[in-house]
């Protein structure tokens, strides 16, 4: 699949058989499309009865499984690279790779995406260089992307505090008239589920239904917060609390990267078309910790990993294609060649990314400088060319 | 060139105004903005004239005003938030100090932030509780923020359209108890000539003490000054202005003339700014100092019932005694 936009899908006319389920996991109202057997079923209702499908060609199908391999490979060589100490910090994304590059790939051109720290899937599926995200873990930069040119905003590490932001872009939208049409724009603001008690994301739900904002709310629901499972956070059904707020809720299957696919653009297109925002809760797991700082086995059971090993993302999308011959071995060989080829490039790149000269912390603190920070630059300065043989 | 007598509420609604009709990208939004016009009637009439998508009563929560405006400023909009009263914005805290502030500074000048938050601030209208607060300090202790105070109509007017102008997101500090001061303002004299918004100036000249003091404190600064003349001491008033950056430049060659500084403010005197500006006073005047620069503040307790207030803030009379003080080593 082409990177960017791989068309209409969710509104084939394609007269099929339809067959109508929910349900299938036996999480309540959980929309799935792609069974973790990798069994296709047409189409899954949400719990407004809006009826969910997408029509891949193969060659969509091939792309889907290539993001997925691409990103969970990108991710572990960074999560190598922070254990061989040249990165500070990484947060994985291991086992949500189908929630992120199926939302991601949902996104058209125009739309504009809000992030937190652990997007990589999503930033990929942008257009972004993978190794945009690792300057920050590696403490050279804090993100080295342009918003505006990729449609993806900074990483926001404080909790919840991009839902504001996503909301206010998305008003922005709204008062610029461009919504209404299939050309409109749309936004996504991503979060977790541990964002979901946050005031930040329960005012962005009040501002976005009120003022109507083009926006898609999307929660990937890993199951916990560092160590705080769920039901630290929330006794309800995360994506049911759209309802008080006024705009509907929907559960999808994060482990499916079609149906993550089918829920978000069909929540883009309500957004573009002027209909409001919603919440989208895709339920996933993080197979690996928080961050690399923590622990994962002081707060969760193995059983508990295994099992959601059994609902792995990418091994159903294998063994689907592979069920439906859309592609022989030969495929998967040459895509883990292409995923190792990467990840190597990666690497090389990262361990020659260069610290930045110091003097550049006094860079870009304000549009128009301050001529305090003028003072203690050229002091700094001073200071530092007064050692001898000095490099700076 | 039309020159009006315009209270500072009146003045600032003017400059408001102005910057609504010089630029459709501007948006005012903020709690009862809208038909009431704000609580002290800053934005009196402009939703009237200028619409509901251009100034936007809000829901009721700080810190989605401020989270939202940030979102408007990254799609190309030019938010000025306000925020009721002084006390109410620390639910925003996080969102200014955390996103406004360090936008720029994260995206390498990508991405720009170009926002107004209006403070009303300050004691002295006998209010209840979070109603009269100062809370300068701990916007001007981050980086990334720039923050300005207005202490007389013209500067309101002028200033408040400058700050708008600005890509530099600005904390605006507005000394609520001189809402209903009056004073002469310019009203179509173009902004390129107004006073520069980072600086500080003179208010008024005198050669034998330096006061130094910014909003509310300012008229209270010069009616010292007054008094201070009738026992034939001239006092030079500096209006301090800008509080981040700090421009001390005035007051460094006022101080190095008189010998003399004493710093007035409402806020709290520890770590306040007065600090801040007695350190770098010392630093750069050391030679000139007479006797060691004194603070005049508001003291180290939460901000007082309503019926001790004019207790707790700096007057005429502890000013006074500051400058005494400062002839007496």
């Amino acid at each position: 699949m082409a990177k960017g936009d791989p068309g209409a899908a969710t509104r084939s006319k394609r007269a099929a058989p339809r067959t109508k389920r929910a349900a299938a996991t036996g999480e309540p109202e959980l929309v799935q499309l792609l069974t973790p057997e990798g069994e296709r079923i047409e189409s899954a209702l949400g719990p407004d009865g809006t009826e969910y499908r997408v029509d891949f060609t193969d060659e969509e199908y091939r792309g889907l499984y290539r993001d997925l391999v691409l990103v969970r490979k990108l991710d572990a060589e960074a999560t190598a690279l922070q254990r061989q100490g040249e990165l500070g910090l990484w947060a994985s994304l291991l086992g949500q790779e189908a929630a992120q590059v199926g939302s991601g790939r949902a996104l058209r051109t125009q739309d504009m995406a809000f992030p937190t720290y652990r997007e990589h899937g999503v930033l990929y599926c942008r257009g972004i260089d993978p190794i945009m995200p690792l300057g920050l873990f590696r403490g050279v930069d804090q993100g080295g992307w342009d918003p505006n040119e990729f449609k993806f905003n900074m990483y926001t590490i404080v909790i919840g505090a991009q839902t504001l932001h996503a909301t206010g872009y998305a008003m922005g939208v709204a008062m610029d008239g461009k919504t209404g049409s299939d050309e409109g724009e749309a936004v996504i603001a991503y979060f977790g589920d541990g964002a979901t008690s946050q005031g930040d994301v329960n005012e962005a739900f009040v501002w976005a239904s009120v003022f109507n904002a083009p926006l898609v709310f999307f929660c990937q629901n890993n199951q916990y917060a560092i160590s705080e499972p769920l039901e630290r956070q929330t006794r309800v059904p995360l994506y049911q609390r759209a309802g008080g707020f006024g705009f509907p809720g929907v559960r999808v299957d994060g482990n499916d990267v079609l149906a993550s696919y089918a829920v978000t653009r069909h929540a883009l297109d309500n957004a573009r078309h002027g209909q409001g925002p919603s919440l989208i809760e895709a339920y996933t797991y993080r197979m690996g910790a928080h961050t690399t700082s923590d622990d994962p086995t002081r707060y969760r059971i193995a059983s508990e990993v295994e099992a959601w090993q059994a609902k792995d993302p990418i091994a159903r999308m294998k063994a689907f294609l592979t069920k439906q011959q859309i592609v022989d071995e030969s495929f998967f060989a040459e895509v883990d060649e292409q995923a190792r080829a990467e990840s190597v490039h990666l690497r090389e790149r990262v361990l020659a990314m260069p610290d930045p000269e110091p003097v550049t912390m006094f860079d870009h603190v304000y549009p128009n400088g301050s001529p305090e920070l003028d003072e203690q630059r050229a002091q700094f300065s001073k200071y530092l060319e007064s050692f001898e043989g000095s490099a700076h | 060139m039309a020159t009006e007598t315009l209270t500072l509420g009146k003045a600032l609604n003017a400059g408001l105004r102005k910057a609504l009709e010089n630029d459709p990208k501007v948006v005012i939004m903020g709690e009862d903005v809208g038909k009431l016009g704000g609580v002290f009637r800053i934005t009196d009439g402009l939703q009237k004239d200028f619409g509901d998508q251009r100034v936007i009563d809000t829901p009721l929560a700080e810190s989605g005003i401020i989270g939202t405006a940030v979102g408007l400023a990254i799609r190309g909009f030019r938010p000025v938030c306000e925020i009721q009263f002084d006390g109410f914005v620390y639910p925003a805290y996080d969102q200014i100090v955390s996103q406004v502030a360090k936008m720029h500074y994260r995206s390498q000048g990508k991405v720009r932030i170009p926002m107004v938050i209006r403070i009303p601030y300050g004691g002295g209208i006998g209010a209840v509780e979070h109603h009269s607060e100062s809370p300068e300090a701990y916007f001007a202790h981050t980086a990334g923020l720039k923050v300005v105070t207005c202490a007389n109509p013209q500067d309101g007017y002028s200033m408040i359209q400058q700050a708008i102008a600005s890509d530099d997101p600005i904390v605006f500090l507005e000394p609520k108890r001189r809402y209903w001061e009056k004073g002469p303002v310019e009203l179509d004299a173009p902004l390129t000539d107004a006073y520069p918004l980072h600086a500080a100036r003179v208010a008024r000249p005198g050669t034998d003490a330096t006061v130094l003091a910014y909003g509310p404190m300012v008229r209270t600064a010069l009616d010292a000054a007054t008094a201070a003349a009738e026992d034939g001491r001239e006092l030079e008033v500096i209006d301090l202005r800008t509080l981040s950056p700090l421009d001390l430049t005035a007051a460094y060659e006022s101080v190095k003339r008189t010998g003399r500084c004493v710093v007035v403010h409402e806020a709290p005197g520890n770590l306040g700014l007065g600090s801040e500006i007695a350190a770098r006073i010392t630093e750069e005047c050391f030679y000139s100092l007479e006797s060691p620069v004194l603070r005049v503040t508001g003291f180290d307790t939460p901000y007082p019932a309503a019926r001790v207030e004019e207790e707790y803030l700096p007057d005429l009379d502890r000013v006074l005694d500051a400058v005494d003080r400062t002839f007496g080593w």
